[in-house]
Order: structure tokens, then C-alpha cells, then sequence
């Protein structure tokens, strides 16, 4: 299974396979985050507390809590090709960086538009908003790392280990709204008991998380194409390639 | 369907501004990442296929010299 699972960190062969996924990660992206966000809008109930201001909540707890998992998978990646020297992987964990950094921006700001009419502060310094702007941070110090070197596997060491080092920041944002005070509510969504949320609205709302996590998917693979390519420039199945799609 | 009208729909009982907002600025930043996303293809190709055309130019001048 290793033998089989090592050829696709041949550049043309994951060049390829993203090529064949994207598709259909794409498709099923779009028809999950369209059923699910029509479905949240128009035809969830409406929240006896908060009213009809809780539908930020289809959008904003599936890029939250996709953020962090977008952060698990750059660290991830990140940390074979530390450790492997498998540069397919930097080349993933470089292509996931930004997707995550927007991921973490469309948290804050929907985590704002909801904060307003709700606790009546668009802002407030505590643990859980603090801990995921760091988490914006983190993507940003990744990013601008990775693009500051130009020879890319000493970018790939230097931005891997920031990566790595932030993984400390996950179990933070996670935990936050237990060990601390804090405005945020705790988790609706809970794995080992019942959640606190109808099924009319649950449905909606586990249908977007997982939309956004295959969305994630999609972008990831758009980037790592480009990233192959740009990284393998003197190979010659990309000098063919460049020759017929890169003239105008 | 939870509303009565299209206006209704539109009024989000009175929070229209902070969940449109919220939605708009959502689908905006995903559609931007994704255009900028979709567009490095063809850059990294481009300067791939200039850079070739740079080296047979040269190929061609150091050949005219001889």
C-alpha cells in the first residue's frame, strides 16, 4: 500500500489525480453549499431567542470550524514533508494556506455581523475571538513565509515549522469557551450526546460544514495544480504543457 | 418555507443588514479566492512558456555566431 500511496508524490501522477478529483469535488462543494444555505435561509425555523439573525449561524459555524481544520491539514501536510521529505506535501500544505486564512476571515466577520445585533458589540477581546484571530495570523505568518524565500524547500522548512508550532492554538480555540469566560456560546454540535438543536435546523447546518470541508477540497486542489506546476518548471511534461496552453 | 412574501424573506425579520451582510461578504471572499485560485494556472504557464522562448532566442544568437 506504501509503494502504491508513494507514486502519486510523483508531481505529474498528483498532477494529474487532482486534475481528475477536482470535478467532482467541485460538484458536490456546490450542491451541498447551495441545498444547505437555501435550506438555512428559507426554510429553517426560526430561533425563538434570536429570530431570524441565527441564520448567520449556516455560514458561520462551517467556516469556523473549518478554519481549524483546514489548519490540521496544512500542519499536517506540513509535518511529512518535514519529516519525509515528500515535497508533494509542502506543495498541499502551501496550497492550503490561503484557503484557510479566507476560511478564518469569513469567521470573524460573519462572528461580527452576528455579534452585533446579538451581544451588541461587533467586537470583544475574548478568549475565543482573540485565539481565532491568532489563528488568521498564524495562516498569514505561513503564507508571507512560504512566498519571502525564493528557494521554495527552504520556504517550505521555515513555513512548515510555524505551521507545526501553531497546531498549540487548535485545542485553544476549541476549549475556549469552557476554561474561560466568555461571550460565545458553547458548542451546539456535540458528537457523544444530543445536540441542543432541532433536526430542522441541524440538517441545514451539517450539510454546510461538510459542503465547506469539500469546498476546502476543491480550492486546495486548484492551487496544488498551480503550485506543481510552478515548482517544476524545467520538467519536461510541463515544457510541453506551457508550450500548448501558455503561448497567447 | 418560513416567510410569508419575498419581502418578508428579503427583511429577515429585521435583520436583514447583518445576515446579508454576513452571506454577502461570505460569498464574496470565497468567489475572489476562488477567480485569484483558478487564474495562477495560467500565470505559471505563461511565465513557463516565456522563459522557454527566452532560451531558444539565445540558443538561436549564440548558433548565429559561430
Amino acid at each position: 500500500m506504501w509503494k502504491w500511496l508513494h507514486s502519486y508524490a510523483d508531481p505529474e501522477r498528483a498532477y494529474k489525480l487532482a486534475g481528475k478529483l477536482l470535478p467532482w469535488f467541485s460538484a458536490i462543494a456546490l450542491g451541498m453549499i447551495g441545498v444547505g444555505s437555501i435550506w438555512g435561509l428559507m426554510f429553517a425555523p426560526v430561533d425563538y431567542q434570536q429570530g431570524d439573525s441565527y441564520r448567520i449561524i449556516f455560514i458561520h459555524v462551517p467556516a469556523a470550524s473549518m478554519s481549524m481544520s483546514a489548519y490540521m491539514a496544512m500542519a499536517s501536510s506540513a509535518f511529512i514533508g518535514l519529516v519525509w521529505q515528500i515535497k508533494a506535501a509542502d506543495w498541499a500544505a502551501a496550497a492550503i494556506a490561503p484557503v484557510g486564512a479566507v476560511l478564518t476571515f469569513i469567521a470573524l466577520i460573519t462572528g461580527a455581523t452576528w455579534g452585533k445585533p446579538m451581544w451588541g458589540t461587533w467586537w470583544v477581546w475574548d478568549a475565543r475571538l482573540t485565539s481565532e484571530l491568532v489563528l488568521l495570523f498564524l495562516y498569514l505568518g505561513v503564507i508571507s513565509l512560504y512566498a519571502a524565500f525564493e528557494d521554495k524547500v527552504l520556504a517550505a522548512r521555515a513555513a512548515g515549522i510555524l505551521a507545526i508550532v501553531g497546531v498549540i492554538n487548535i485545542p485553544i480555540i476549541k476549549y475556549s469557551v469552557e476554561w474561560w469566560n466568555s461571550l460565545h456560546q458553547p458548542a451546539t454540535i456535540k458528537i457523544t450526546e444530543e445536540s441542543s438543536m432541532p433536526m430542522e435546523m441541524l440538517a441545514p447546518l451539517l450539510i454546510n460544514i461538510l459542503g465547506f470541508g469539500v469546498m476546502i477540497g476543491a480550492i486546495t486542489l486548484v492551487r496544488f495544480r498551480a503550485e506543481i506546476l510552478a515548482r517544476n518548471g524545467m520538467r519536461p511534461w510541463v515544457r510541453e504543457l506551457a508550450k500548448a496552453e501558455g503561448v497567447k | 418555507m418560513q416567510f410569508e412574501s419575498f419581502a418578508e424573506f428579503i427583511d429577515m425579520g429585521g435583520y436583514a443588514f447583518y445576515v446579508w451582510l454576513a452571506y454577502g461578504i461570505t460569498f464574496f471572499s470565497l468567489g475572489t479566492l476562488i477567480v485569484v485560485s483558478a487564474r495562477q494556472k495560467k500565470k505559471v504557464l505563461a511565465e513557463i512558456a516565456k522563459k522557454i522562448q527566452r532560451e531558444e532566442r539565445l540558443k538561436e544568437n549564440r548558433g548565429n555566431k559561430q
